[in-house]
């Protein structure tokens, strides 16, 4: 069984995602890498999965699928009513929490 | 009722020891969760519908409240009848417990634990709150928050029967925290003004403090005992299988707990501030609930103080030296208060200090009695003053008051009572809680006495100095509010009936509660009514008990009349001060302006040291320091000052003065400003602490997956 590809995959697509989340500005294009990153861990799921032939791997993909499809929801609604307020998605720009 | 008679309770044989153990029972022993359950619930209720109720909830919350009581009552007499049942035989507390969750193969239970003690505690905090809820239908009415004050005096109640009960140290500590929050909130319930916001933020903030003890306290505890149970602990502790140096420290911290919640020097400086709540509050926090938890948390984790730090046959320790240091400072200092609330705010710290007193010489159900007495009595001052408040619209005593005692005769008498009470002047209740105690200290064998489990002479004097600045004190305060002449705007007058019968109900208590525990030489009743509540409320020591075998001391006859002789001297000095002299100088004055001066001049002849001060309080600060610095100037000024008002006088003028530079020198500076250096402290942490709170989004995430890149490298060099 060919475990190593899943795994530099999973890596790359990991990678990728770390990068968008903390160097894009487009908050959309944030939450899209965090979706690089669920799947990243979706794929190292199924890959283990298999490897041990048990279900659960696959299971628990599905779970991560049903909760990032709710996370994105909330998160796409946060970014409309930024963009009504500021015209704006840029993460930059919402610092009010600021000390 | 004869040993065993009627005893369907399973008789259990302790190990080794031929003195048996037998189980208590009763329904309301195994179920006394409702107890604390029907005032949580009625606290839902008042939240979330009370604006729509009839009365704005507060018929709710009483109706609550006297069930509890009720219930307690009911509990109580099967815990008379478990011991009467008993005979001669320890009686088991009653332990009912639910598993609340497993974590690690350790579980965590939520129950009650139902003893003497437990049992006491609750009936006190049900006639407390019972009276100050009714009391507070008519003291705060009107006010825009009427409901919310009812709901949140339940929960204060709910979580005090909640901790008292507690099984297990978790839920001590639950109902440890749930207490403080109930007493931030009632505390800062006008919390529009600054002042009460601030105090409410004191209060909380020092109980934070000795909080952190509890938690290291009770984390050593477990870790020592390996359970959580109360029970359990205290049999461990008492048969002292544990070491001593892990119950030493537990001990330790355990202490830092109870000063801060039950107001022990050095850090009381809450206390006087959360005056600030509404009066019912005051009486509520004072008497019943809040600063007597952490009298009760020694109290039932008794073994682990009476081993930890070695109380029998000892001659001093921390816990006997904090309540004689705070019974002599909350005593000073309650002379040179002119608001009526906090005299009795730093009496309370005073009476607090005796408890723990008591609980540091091993006199365990001398500091319970009093404990027992002590709240109704206060209680009673406490709503006392609310109702001369709600008269005067003042606490001022010095500006506001004066001469009511024709106006508010039910208050006044009411008043009296209570103070001759917490004088301790037989046989009121007072006399006979503060006696065992000053003969529980086992330090006074010039007084004929036996018994007690060391020598602690020095506490004993620090008691009885303290009998005497308590009289002193509470007859300067009836003098300013009640006599003289009104010196306040407008007409008072008396407070209506929701606040005159919770004060009869509470002085009956103060007159009669004393003869529970009456001492075993009082042979003027028959020898089955002495030591009734010792009887029931003290554990009986066996092997395998849950509590230390503990000396008892046997009050005397000479040791009664030398206390009570020191408590007439105290109130006769303060008597002749105020109600002689100062009357008979003007009726409206409060202090003896010319008797100053004509002595002023007899203290310049003779006494050097005193000749630049012209003003009261520089005299007071310069009678203290100058006449401890020159003893021969002091023994002149004395020889020359004939006539017993001089002394009286002197002696009065030395206490005010050394309150009042306790009070602006070591209260106001050094506590509060080591409080305040704290605040600053972390003040400036958190300065710097801010600057990562960037608010960027990104640089949050970025320190996130940092941090859990190096937990990953981490874990996959150790596993």
């Amino acid at each position: 069984m060919w475990l190593n590809q899943f795994l530099v995959l999973s890596a790359v697509l990991f990678a990728i995602g770390v990068y968008g989340v903390l160097a894009r500005r487009n908050g959309v294009l944030v939450l899209m890498s965090i979706e690089l990153i669920l799947n990243a861990v979706n794929i190292n799921l199924v890959a283990f999965g298999s490897w041990i032939s048990s279900v659960s791997g696959e299971v628990f993909a599905l779970f991560v699928i049903t909760v990032a499809a709710a996370e994105v929801g909330v998160g796409l609604a946060i970014l409309l009513l930024l963009y009504r307020n500021r015209r704006s998605v840029d993460v930059h720009d919402v610092d009010m929490m600021k000390g | 009722m004869g040993p065993m008679s009627g005893g369907s309770a399973p008789v259990v044989f302790a190990a080794e020891v031929g003195k048996e153990v037998v189980s208590a029972s009763g329904w309301f022993l195994t179920n006394a969760w409702l107890i604390p359950a029907l005032p949580a619930a009625s606290f839902l209720i008042i939240l979330f519908f009370g604006k729509r109720l009839p009365g704005g909830g507060a018929p709710v919350g009483i109706a609550a409240v006297a069930s509890s009581l009720v219930l307690s009552l009911l509990a109580a007499g099967q815990w008379i009848g478990s011991v009467n049942r008993a005979g001669e035989a320890a009686v088991e507390p009653v332990v009912s417990s639910w598993t609340w969750w497993v974590s690690g193969g350790v579980s965590f239970t939520m129950g009650t634990l139902t003893d003497g003690l437990a049992v006491t505690l609750i009936f006190v905090v049900g006639v407390v709150s019972l009276l100050v809820h009714v009391y507070s239908t008519d003291y705060v009415s009107g006010d825009t928050r009427y409901t919310h004050f009812f709901a949140f005096l339940s929960l204060f109640t709910a979580s005090m029967l909640f901790f008292v009960l507690s099984e297990n140290t978790i839920q001590m500590i639950l109902g440890w925290e749930m207490v403080g929050v109930c007493s931030f909130v009632l505390i800062g319930h006008w919390w529009e003004e600054k002042a009460n916001s601030n105090a409410a933020l004191k209060a909380f903030l020092t109980n934070r403090v000795g909080d952190i003890g509890l938690l290291i306290g009770m984390s050593i505890l477990f870790f020592t005992a390996g359970t959580f149970s109360v029970v359990g602990i205290n049999t461990l502790a008492a048969s002292g299988s544990l070491a001593h140096g892990a119950l030493l420290a537990a001990a330790l911290c355990l202490l830092a707990a109870v000063m801060s919640k039950s107001g022990q020097f050095f850090l009381h400086t809450w206390l006087p501030d959360a005056m600030a709540g509404p009066t019912p509050v005051s009486a509520l926090i004072h008497a019943a609930t809040m600063v007597v938890a952490g009298v009760y948390m020694v109290a039932r984790l008794y073994p682990v103080f009476f081993e930890g730090l070695a109380i029998a046959g000892s001659s001093v320790n921390v816990l006997a030296l904090m309540g004689g240091i705070t019974t002599l400072v909350g005593a000073s200092l309650a002379f040179v208060q002119s608001d009526i609330k906090r005299v009795l705010a730093y009496s309370t710290i005073s009476q607090l200090g005796y408890m723990v007193l008591a609980l540091g010489v091993g006199a365990w159900t001398a500091a319970v009695f009093h404990l027992f007495t002590h709240a109704f009595f206060k209680a009673c001052l406490f709503l006392g003053s609310g109702s001369v408040s709600h008269a005067v619209h003042s606490f001022d005593m010095k500006k506001d008051m004066g001469g009511l005692r024709k106006h508010m005769p039910h208050t006044f008498r009411t008043f009296v009572i209570a103070s001759v009470a917490l004088a301790g002047l037989p046989p009121l209740a007072g006399f006979w809680s503060k006696d065992e105690i000053l003969a529980g200290t086992g330090g006074w064998g010039v007084f004929g006495g036996t018994g007690g489990n060391g020598a602690y002479t020095a506490v004993l004097f620090m008691g009885m100095l303290t009998a005497a600045l308590t009289a002193a004190y509470m007859t300067r305060c009836v003098y300013l509010t009640f006599y003289g002449s009104y010196r306040g705007h407008g007409h008072p007058h008396e407070s209506g009936r929701r606040i005159t019968i919770p004060l009869w109900i509470l002085a009956v208590f103060a007159v009669g509660a004393g003869w529970t525990n009456l001492p075993k030489g009082f042979q003027i009743v028959p020898k089955s009514w002495t030591e009734r509540f010792g009887h029931y409320v003290e554990p009986r020591a066996v092997e395998g008990g849950y509590f230390p075998v503990i000396e008892h001391a046997v009050p005397s006859w000479t040791l009664a009349a030398v206390s009570t002789l020191v408590v007439l001297v105290g109130a006769g000095a303060a008597f002749y001060y105020y109600f002689v002299k100062v009357k008979a100088s003007d009726r409206t004055s409060t202090e003896l302006p010319s008797g100053l001066t004509s002595r002023f001049r007899l203290a310049r002849l003779f006494h050097l040291l005193l000749r630049r001060k012209y003003y009261l309080d520089h005299l007071y600060t310069d009678v203290l320091a100058k006449g401890t610095a020159g003893p021969v100037a002091r023994g002149a000024y004395w020889i020359n000052q004939h006539g017993i008002d001089e002394v009286v006088n002197e002696a009065g003028r030395k206490a005010v003065a050394a309150g009042r530079v306790l009070y602006d020198k070591v209260d106001q500076k050094v506590i509060d400003g080591v409080v305040n250096a704290s605040g600053a402290a972390s003040h400036g942490a958190g300065e710097e602490i801010r600057r990562l709170q960037t608010g960027k989004v990104q640089q949050y995430a970025g320190v996130m997956f940092v941090a859990a890149a190096l937990i990953a490298v981490v874990l996959i060099l150790v596993l």
